[in-house]
């Protein structure tokens, strides 16, 4: 890479200088073998999108990623240019929430647990507020703030999610999309704010997908998972392998899968 | 002591206030409901309600195993056992293998059978059926000592720690990838709602203490729409339930446990017609 490249890089608010490897991870539940010999290679400014049918373990992955789960292999960050080892933060999105209809949590109920120490039942803090507030402008939910999380639409809380996982920045931003619930253009928002998040800020992102569609078009890379990886690359190359066709069957190809 | 007597019988000049059960039972009741109401929002949006039911039940055993062990004062191991049998539960809600509502239920049934058994060995139950419905007229001061203290423990708890405990109802994973130490700080809670149901246990009843739990923090969801309006409907609706309970109770002559239960269910009747018009 020149300097010119590099110089055009860091344009986009990433460095390209971080890289994240996951080595020889695996991970087996009772006598079941989950996952097995998985290695990726990810990179700042990159969008990674796994993919596979039910149960091919990509939920377990992410969970193992976060260290939530007993696994094998380990995780390393690197900073390329002088050979250091930070600490990885990792920012999650997660599929759904424990929230039952009628609980009384509010937008700023939900991101002040996470960044505030002064006790949401007693007071509001005016500083996490302002904070908030701010964070959620970047995606368009600000006018959320003092709305009940439980009656939020799908592409809304998905958003306010999004936006709590991404403050303070991490290094590494997980996302698991939902199934469903969430109309056609709360995605199209949805992944034009990953992508935004991916050209302005200095992290890579990995990201669970049901939606090939998407997964086209945003996607820098493609990992097909079914217990190990089966295919990794570009989505073009992913798409048109043979493992590809196995799992996902010639009648559902791009653009038949809605 | 007799300074707060002098103060009580001030502020508030009726008939009852002259005995000192009755100002001891609402000085209990000032602690207590508070406690309650503070404790029932986070025990209801987890859904707990079985695991605090479970725990009530456990109380049997830990006097049994007192009785059995020839202490003099069976509230040690009551409070210690239900402290062990509510980190055990939890060990095995994490374990995720069987359905936790009917392994806890499994459990609840268990602990008050072992006690009910040795207890009523010979025919000696009927000593400790007050355990049933509670008796807060019984109370004595240094018990009420006692209350404040786990009342202090539990503000102090609550301020440092509620926000973690907030983001791990709502997603422990997330909670997880902020950094919060989810499995420590679940077991605390557990700890606590352990300690604070057996040091009420006596005074308000094991078949009734779970209503008191749930009922003032359920009625409050169907009108607070944030965090700080929940807790602060569910302490009010638990401290106006404890004391017209009381007082109803003292003028009907009736157990004041199951009085207090009738006028928290009335209110949660009260805002569920209410919710409409209110959220």
């Amino acid at each position: 890479m020149n300097n010119r490249q590099i110089k055009a890089k860091n344009a986009n608010g990433h460095c390209g200088f971080h890289c994240i490897k996951i080595k020889n991870f695996g991970v087996t539940i009772g006598d079941t073998r989950i996952l097995e010999d998985i290695n990726l290679h990810i990179h700042c400014g990159e969008l990674t999108a796994i993919i596979g049918k039910n149960g091919a373990g990509k939920t377990t992955l992410i969970r193992a990623i976060l260290n939530e789960i007993k696994h094998e292999g380990t995780i390393e960050f690197k900073d390329i240019r002088n050979n250091t080892y930070p600490n990885l933060k990792i920012g999650y999105v997660p599929q759904y929430l424990n929230i039952a209809k009628n609980t009384p949590t509010s937008v700023y109920d939900l991101f002040a647990s996470f960044i505030s120490r002064v006790p949401v039942f007693l007071c509001k803090s005016k500083k996490a507020e302002t904070k908030i507030r701010e964070q959620l402008r970047k995606f368009e939910v600000e006018d959320l703030i003092d709305k009940p999380v439980c009656d939020l639409s799908g592409g809304q809380l998905q958003r306010v999610l999004l936006s709590v996982a991404t403050l303070p920045t991490p290094n590494l931003l997980i996302l698991d999309e939902p199934v469903s619930g969430i109309d056609r253009n709360g995605m199209e928002l949805f992944y034009k704010n990953i992508d935004y998040l991916k050209k302005n800020d200095d992290l890579a992102i990995i990201l669970v997908s049901h939606d090939l569609k998407f997964v086209e078009k945003y996607a820098d890379r493609v990992v097909l998972l079914n217990q190990t990886i089966q295919k990794a690359g570009k989505p073009k190359e992913v798409f048109q392998s043979e493992a590809f066709l196995q799992t996902f069957g010639e009648d559902e190809q791009i653009g038949s899968n809605d | 002591m007799s300074i707060i007597y002098e103060v009580l019988e001030k502020i508030l000049p009726f008939t009852f206030m002259q005995y000192d059960f009755m100002k001891n039972a609402l000085l209990a009741m000032l602690i207590i409901t508070p406690l309650f109401g503070i404790l029932g929002t986070m025990i209801v949006n987890n859904r707990m309600a079985f695991f605090s039911d479970a725990l009530g039940h456990s109380a049997f055993t830990g006097i049994a195993i007192g009785v059995i062990l020839g202490l003099t004062d069976t509230s040690i191991s009551m409070v210690l056992f239900a402290v062990i049998f509510a980190l055990l539960l939890n060990w095995i809600k994490r374990r995720n293998t069987v359905s936790t509502d009917t392994i806890i239920s499994v459990f609840s049934s268990l602990g008050a059978a072992v006690g009910l058994v040795v207890l009523s060995k010979n025919g000696q139950f009927a000593k400790y059926s007050n355990l049933l419905v509670g008796d807060i007229l019984s109370i004595t001061a240094r018990e009420i000592g006692l209350l404040f203290a786990i009342f202090i423990v539990t503000i102090v708890f609550w301020t440092t720690c509620f926000n973690s405990l907030h983001g791990m109802s709502i997603n422990e994973t997330l909670a997880k990838s902020k950094r919060i130490k989810t499995q420590l700080l679940d077991n605390c809670f557990a700890i606590i709602i352990a300690l604070i149901i057996m040091l009420s246990i006596k005074w308000v009843g094991i078949l009734i203490i779970n209503a008191l739990l749930i009922l003032p923090a359920a009625s409050s969801r169907n009108l607070a729409s944030n965090m700080r309006e929940y807790h602060r409907f569910s302490v009010e609706i638990s401290l106006f339930s404890g004391i017209l309970g009381l007082i109803l109770s003292y003028y009907n002559n009736t157990a004041t446990g199951p009085t207090i239960v009738i006028v928290a269910a009335a209110v949660f009747f009260l805002t569920l017609v209410a919710k409409p018009f209110v959220k």
